[in-house]
């Protein structure tokens, strides 16, 4: 666009610009007409993100309970802190997170790296497919939870009869064993979002230019060599991308164990948010919860950010 | 003509805003559980807005999110209920944290004696600190936990045959907890009617309170206590005592052998859909279910039996029921009483029972031919003689969740033993009485 253009749009809007308007901007320098523009979104962040936070780590330092408004709030120093990382209840937890949050990743990306190559081939119906694939990650996750319990009903469940019929196992208690458990809600993280990684993938994929393959097809690449060098690399920042957003999902995931398992049997599938939903929410001690969010919080935020420095690095 | 018009069509809003702001002004709403006997409420309160013109509006939640809703709704001040019937376990934050109207000078200008009511509902339901005359609530709903058998199989031949061969004693309702194993196991996987069927359907919730309030039944048949001397918050050695040691390890030993497969998380609903569906032969669960359940197309009537938790060392069973309070937030305080004042009255108790709804009035209770009313009647006043609860302390749901994470690791999760898991518990709630300044 040429700088007269732009003068006449800029005449344009000064002119359709209400009269009222004008009068109270006149004076105005322009830096202080951008905080104007941008102070409802602060004000709103202000509000609703850091006061909340501030004010969260502050409690976290207290003996605050949120259902006991009368009660004196004290401040207790680190003791909250202490029980937290002196409990093995919370170290189990953390624990039963962890397995959740690496085994999903390493199977989703498998798997959605894998479907996405195959959708990538554009074979015939491959649309109808990448939407059939795509359908799991539509439902809400509590939906999805409630029904795989009927799925895994050792009873009358298609799973347990599936595995049986192949593997001759028996009813399979899926959700009611220590076992199995942890590997139940996998499984069904893994049906759920598996599709999100191969889309992500799949945009990688397709961004690939084709002279790519046509220079290593010169040099006389071989499939794995094409696929090391151009392919993987390539989809690289798309994968790591996605498994970032998933790893933070699934960090916080709380609905669809909580309607699958309730966090048991026992507490073998008690993921951190669940136990800081019970901490908070049913045995209101709201202080105790205050500190392991923010322990949860710096943890995430932590390995968010290594995470996305070597994202950055994968990129440069 | 055209301004007269305006102004008739005012008057017409005017009046109608009129009449709807004062009926609503009319309305109370009651919270309560979802569940068969709000239903029976339903029906029994149309006789209250027929009678007072008060009408009234109810808020039912499901048994799993019942405490979360309703305690959210407490705490929050929220002026959604009038007239709440919560659970026992409520009457202490309910008290406390000033949640409930305090009802003595109400009961006394109204003359309403709380000695017209089971005195083991008025302590459980109504009173805080427990025992002493503060009342929070009216005894509504008395319940316990009590035990159904499937009749029809307990009177085949051909099954009491084979019961004898094995036991070598007659197949009849279990009266301790060694003998409903013993039958639990005999039912185990045996095929009935072309039908495999199960032995016995327990709680084993995790979320809410389920396997606490199952593991409790056996508990409080072995003589389990939670304190020493009441009041002092001295557990050790009451709540792991040998004997409760011993009805962890029972009740552990009872789910490993003779529930349906995949029970892992079951609690009321789950068990009557065992029961119901003719899985299983024994079932263990509240009184509250027993109307509906004597009347099922399916289970009812000569195919179900009742009896009441089995003793092992001492006849106890798990108090369940709630009572029926005034919220300190709501609005129509005066109507709510209202309520409360006609629910007290005897003939609106005797209709209550008769409607399924478990009336704690001595008028319906005493009466000689109540036993009869009923196939449970009978059982219900038995263990409604022995009941025990469950902590009532305001931070009763902390003291609730430490039980069910504690029970449910050692009995379903197969974690450690039961000495360690009530050794843990005592340090658990021991935290939360340090915490909350008991201790």
């Amino acid at each position: 666009m040429t700088t007269g253009a732009i003068d006449n749009l800029a005449d344009k809007a000064a002119k359709s610009t209400p009269f009222g308007m004008v009068r109270r901007m006149r004076g105005l320098s322009d830096r202080a007409i951008a905080w104007l523009f941008i102070a409802p979104t602060v004000f709103l962040l202000l509000a609703i993100n850091i006061f909340p936070l501030i004010w969260t780590v502050y409690l976290s330092f207290t003996n605050f309970r949120a259902n006991q408004p009368g009660r004196e709030v004290r401040w207790i120093g680190t003791r909250n802190y202490e029980r937290i990382f002196g409990s093995e209840d919370i170290w189990g937890y953390l624990q039963a997170t962890a397995h959740f949050v690496v085994w999903t990743m390493v199977i989703q990306v498998i798997i959605g790296f894998g479907l996405a190559l195959l959708i990538n081939r554009n074979f015939r119906g491959a649309s109808f497919w990448t939407t059939v694939i795509l359908i799991p990650m539509m439902l809400s996750p509590a939906v999805v939870g409630v029904f795989w319990t009927y799925i895994y009903q050792p009873q009358t469940g298609i799973f347990s009869y599936i595995i049986d019929f192949f593997a001759n196992t028996g009813a399979l208690d899926m959700i009611g064993s220590v076992g199995l458990a942890p590997w139940s809600i996998i499984i069904v993280d893994t049906w759920m979002w598996t599709p999100y990684i191969m889309i992500l993938c799949l945009a990688g994929l397709r961004s690939i230019p084709d002279y790519l393959y046509e220079a290593a097809e010169i040099d006389r690449a071989n499939a794995l060599q094409k696929f090391w060098y151009i392919t993987l690399p390539r989809v690289l920042p798309f994968l790591m991308l996605a498994v970032l957003f998933r790893g933070i999902e699934n960090f916080k995931m709380f609905d669809m164990v909580v309607e699958l398992t309730s966090g048991g049997p026992g507490s073998t599938t008690e993921l951190a948010s669940i136990n800081l939903k019970r901490e908070a929410f049913e045995k209101w001690r709201t202080g105790f919860s205050s500190a392991f969010a923010v322990i949860l919080f710096v943890t995430v935020f932590g390995l968010g950010n290594i995470y996305v420095k070597a994202l950055n690095r994968v990129k440069s | 003509m055209r301004s007269w018009r305006t102004a008739l069509a005012a008057a017409g809003i005017a009046a109608f805003s009129f009449t709807s702001a004062s009926a609503q002004d009319k309305e109370i709403t009651l919270c309560w559980a979802a569940w068969d006997p709000a239903n029976a409420l339903v029906e029994l309160s149309k006789d209250f807005t027929t009678e007072t013109g008060i009408k009234m509006k109810f808020e039912f939640v499901p048994w799993t999110n019942f405490a979360d809703r309703f305690l959210n709704e407490l705490n929050s001040g929220g002026k959604l209920c009038d007239l709440l019937i919560g659970d026992s376990q409520w009457i202490g934050g309910g008290a406390t944290y000033g949640h409930y109207v305090k009802l003595n000078d109400f009961f006394e200008q109204e003359g309403i004696s709380m000695d017209d009511f089971l005195p083991a509902t008025v302590r459980a339901y109504s009173t805080w600190p427990k025992g002493e005359p503060n009342y929070y609530a009216l005894p509504a709903m008395g319940d316990a936990l009590g035990w159904v058998y499937r009749k029809d199989w307990f009177e085949n031949p051909d099954i009491q045959a084979a019961f004898k061969e094995k036991t070598g004693r007659d197949l009849a309702p279990p009266a301790t907890w060694t003998e409903l194993k013993e039958v639990a196991e005999f039912f185990q996987g045996r095929e009935i009617d072309g039908k495999k069927v199960y032995g016995v359907s327990i709680f084993t919730e995790r979320g809410s309170e389920g396997i606490t309030m199952g593991a409790t039944a056996a508990l409080y048949s072995w003589g389990f206590k939670y304190e020493n001397t009441p009041g002092k918050y001295d557990m050790d050695s009451a709540v792991n005592s040998p004997e409760s040691v011993e009805a962890l390890e029972f009740y552990k030993s009872l789910y490993e052998c003779c529930v349906p497969p995949g029970y892992s998380d079951a609690y009321m609903v789950a068990n009557l859909d065992a029961y119901k569906s003719g899985q299983v032969a024994m079932m263990m669960n509240w009184f509250a279910f027993w109307p509906g359940l004597a009347k099922d197309e399916n289970v009812g009537g000569d195919k179900t039996g009742f009896f009441v938790n089995p003793k092992q060392n001492v006849e106890a069973s798990t108090l369940g029921g709630q009572g029926i309070s005034v919220v300190s937030y709501s609005e129509k305080k005066d109507l709510a009483l209202q309520y409360i004042k006609w629910f007290a009255k005897p003939e609106v108790q005797k209709k209550w029972w008769s409607l399924g709804g478990y009336s704690c009035h001595n008028s319906v209770l005493n009466d000689p031919d109540f036993a009869s009313t009923a196939p449970f009647a009978a059982d219900f006043l038995k263990a409604m003689s022995g009941v025990q609860d469950f902590w009532q302390e305001p931070i009763y749901a902390e003291l609730l969740q430490a039980m069910q994470k504690r029970v449910h690791d050692y009995v379903v999760a197969d974690k450690g033993t039961a000495q360690e898991a009530l050794d843990q518990l005592i340090a658990d709630w021991t935290i939360s009485f340090e915490d909350d300044g008991k201790l």
